[in-house]
């Protein structure tokens, strides 16, 4: 019997190494799989390199365990944020290695990982700093630069519905980058809101499909930064 | 020199210029205003990087939902006919060309087009979002910015400073003094504030203007 479903967000994040490559979804708050996040802060994986859109705000998310020392490496389209001290912090200290990538290249480069893509070339940053040191090639008399994929040992997610499965359901804009880098991730591991009986997700409507998913665990409270950084302001 | 026009207005100006039916990204900061001043009877559709067609306005007070946010992380909502999408797709539809307009900031346009806006080169720690990719794909490039910066230094100039966002990319600068179009011929002044000589505008532009033959006031109505 194929059943993804583990008990504790202990277990969800109990093999994560030091030195692994972590893709973490979420845009914002949107999507972040904050519960995940903090179960892997708890673990103490060193070394890390982390894979997102953003660096955390706070001491929250991914913030928690760039704080906490655990990132060697971090790869994003816009790490700076209101209340995105600790990162502002680490990278003028020089504490840590930074890879600034434009976020339409991000999301792809995750995507040609989980799609079997050796490489592409996007008109996307020609002209530009981080163009620099790529490989330049015309295609129909415009200039392109070949970006390579990010695979990841594991990726961390947040959806709103699984099955035993792994079908994903997502809500509203939470979606953003759990669908490219479940794909992308040696291990995918998700967590959700509620945890359903296989057959009740309509097929029609799923949208990370099973053999994308390697672990769900279910949340049905998730943390939310909204109240999580209210109260660090108290 | 009077009436140079403040942010609501040179948005109600961008406003004019999106045609009914429009698919239009707006990038985060003062661009985001144009959605408050477009036209009455059309019928624009806002797409946000993140994953969203036909964004709302912020929520009221009770609706806010975590898992809705815009490109500048800030609480929206998503009006009837609007749809959701992963970051793949949507920077497929940016990317793709299938975005009909972009409205952008900018710190600096060089009369070839090129846009520089995303760092000043001193940043701490810079940032880059999805503007790269925005005025790679997009069909237009709008920018909307005050003519010179807080020190009277020229934002359109002869060639960017600063690193670049992308290469001949901008369609249109709305300033604060003037719309300028940007094509083969280098910057063009569309309209310009009616009591500003075309000298005083040059004074403040970094590289040669030419007025447009057909050049009109730019007459943007005082609003609230």
């Amino acid at each position: 019997m194929m059943n993804k479903v583990v008990d504790s967000l202990e277990d969800a994040v109990a093999d994560i190494h030091d030195g692994a490559v972590v893709h973490v979804g979420g845009f914002g708050m949107a999507g972040s799989p904050i519960d995940l996040l903090h179960a892997l802060a708890e673990r103490g994986a060193r070394d890390l390199t982390i894979v997102s859109n953003n660096a955390g705000v706070g001491r929250v998310g991914i913030a928690r365990l760039l704080a906490g020392g655990q990132v060697g490496r971090i790869v994003c389209s816009f790490p700076r944020q209101d209340n995105s001290t600790v990162i502002d912090d680490l990278h003028r200290e020089g504490r840590i290695e930074l890879e600034l990538v434009p976020q339409g290249t991000l999301a792809e480069r995750i995507r040609a990982a989980g799609a079997g893509i050796g490489g592409f070339y996007t008109p996307t940053s020609v002209g530009t700093p981080l163009a620099e040191g790529k490989e330049h090639r015309v295609f129909d008399g415009r200039e392109h630069v070949l970006e390579l994929p990010i695979h990841a040992d594991f990726a961390l997610v947040k959806a709103e519905k699984a099955d035993r499965w792994g079908n994903l359901v997502y809500r509203k804009a939470q979606r953003n980058f759990g669908p490219p880098m479940c794909m992308a991730a040696t291990t995918a591991v998700v967590q959700v809101r509620t945890v359903v009986e296989l057959g009740e997700l309509d097929p029609e409507t799923v949208v990370t499909p099973s053999i994308f998913v390697d672990r769900v665990v279910a949340v049905p409270n998730p943390l939310s930064e909204r109240e999580l950084i209210a109260r660090e302001g108290e | 020199m009077t009436g140079r026009l403040g942010r609501d207005r040179i948005a109600w100006r961008v406003g004019r210029d999106i045609p009914d039916g429009s698919f239009v990204n707006l990038g985060i900061g003062m661009p985001e205003l144009v959605a408050n001043h477009l036209p009455e009877g059309r019928e624009i559709v806002f797409q946000s990087e993140n994953g969203i067609l036909g964004m709302g306005p912020r929520p009221e007070p009770g609706e806010e939902d975590e898992e809705l946010v815009n490109a500048g992380k800030k609480l929206v909502t998503l009006l009837p006919g609007g749809s959701f999408f992963h970051h793949a797709d949507s920077f497929a539809m940016i990317r793709g060309g299938h975005i009909d307009i972009c409205v952008l900031g900018a710190f600096q346009v060089s009369r070839t087009g090129d846009l520089a806006n995303w760092t000043t080169g001193m940043d701490a720690l810079p940032g880059v979002g999805g503007a790269m990719d925005l005025v790679a794909g997009s069909k237009r490039v709008f920018v909307m910015t005050t003519h010179t910066t807080r020190n009277g230094d020229p934002k359109i100039v002869e060639e960017c400073v600063l690193p670049l966002t992308g290469k001949g990319c901008v369609s249109t600068v709305y300033s604060d003094l003037a719309v300028v179009d940007f094509g083969p011929d280098g910057p063009v002044v569309r309209e310009k504030l009616e009591d500003l000589d075309f000298d005083e505008l040059q004074d403040r532009t970094g590289t040669p203007l030419r007025l447009a033959n057909d050049w009109k006031p730019l007459e943007v109505p005082i609003l609230d």
